[in-house]
């Protein structure tokens, strides 16, 4: 329940830092990446911000002598260090829709909560690219399988 | 559309941002990135790895209806597109997210914070593509 509780009030700050940065505001996204036209670089204070805190903050909690989570047995932070091509094309075909819609996943979850109608089309149309690269993710590697078989 | 610059507001809120991400990865030592907190609490591999999923999920959700409660106004949200653009844009970013393994939260905020390689570069390729996007839409197609 404590873990329950914890989490469900991280959310909330994380919900209102993104509702405050303007993150879940796609007027104010798309502007931030044209240069051109009506720029405005308010969204680099975001990512600025949260990485000051974020960088070390994370020294601080994995230099913890305890070497585990308060409410876990252990960190769950990716290993993989490589970059690769589906690393690569993957992030440039979400820039697209990022440039797209105006929307990121991060920006539009907090913001269900408005029931902006833009906001879920959004996340419908998400949820459904999430499944259908997944599917795609699954025939490919029954196809490598069978093909090594 | 012009939107005003709001440089305190911008980075309280990423100081938000960060914190929250800082104090997810003390409890259950995990990523605060939407793209893989969604995709697992849609296919969870056990209960407890949904719940956790779900605790945060209502938390960001329910974060409008409190700051509108507190503030006595909702938090803006303009859109400049449309429909269409929302559909098609909302697909590619979740098939993007998919194979990129992360979004602007997960390798634009932590995975930068931990200096790691790959979510630097997801991180400035995604910012690239995303400003060539937007220049085309407006600009070449006058959007």
């Amino acid at each position: 329940m404590k873990r329950i509780v914890s989490t469900y009030l991280i959310g909330l700050i994380f919900g209102i830092g993104i509702m405050m940065s303007g993150m879940a505001n796609p007027a104010k996204v798309l502007n931030f990446f044209d240069f051109f036209g009506t720029w405005d670089p308010s969204l680099i204070f975001v990512m600025g911000g949260a990485i000051l805190v974020a960088a070390p903050g994370y020294w601080l909690v994995v230099a913890r002598p305890a070497g585990k989570p308060l409410m876990d047995a252990k960190f769950h932070v990716p290993q993989n260090r490589k970059l690769d091509a589906k690393l690569i094309a993957g992030s440039a075909v979400f820039g697209v829709g990022w440039g797209i819609a105006g929307f990121c996943p991060g920006g539009a979850l907090p913001a269900i909560g408005t029931l902006n109608p833009a906001v879920l089309t959004f996340t419908a149309a998400l949820i459904a690219g999430i499944f259908a690269a997944k599917f795609a993710q699954t025939l490919t590697a029954r196809r490598t399988n069978s093909a090594t078989a | 559309m012009i939107t005003e610059f709001t440089p305190f507001m911008s980075l309280f809120g990423g100081l938000l941002i960060g914190s929250s991400t800082v104090l997810l990865m003390l409890t259950l030592g995990r990523i605060m990135g939407a793209t893989g907190v969604l995709a697992g609490f849609m296919q969870p591999s056990s209960a407890s790895d949904w719940s956790w999923r779900a605790a945060l999920l209502a938390g960001m959700v329910t974060a409008p209806a409190l700051m509108t409660l507190v503030t006595g106004q909702a938090p803006e949200i303009q859109v400049p597109v449309n429909t269409l653009m929302m559909i098609v844009g909302g697909f590619i970013v979740g098939v993007g997210v998919t194979y990129g393994a992360g979004c602007t939260s997960g390798h634009g905020v932590c995975g930068m914070a931990r200096f790691s390689p790959r979510s630097i570069a997801a991180t400035i390729t995604f910012m690239i593509f995303t400003a060539i996007t937007v220049y085309v839409v407006r600009h070449v197609f006058g959007g």
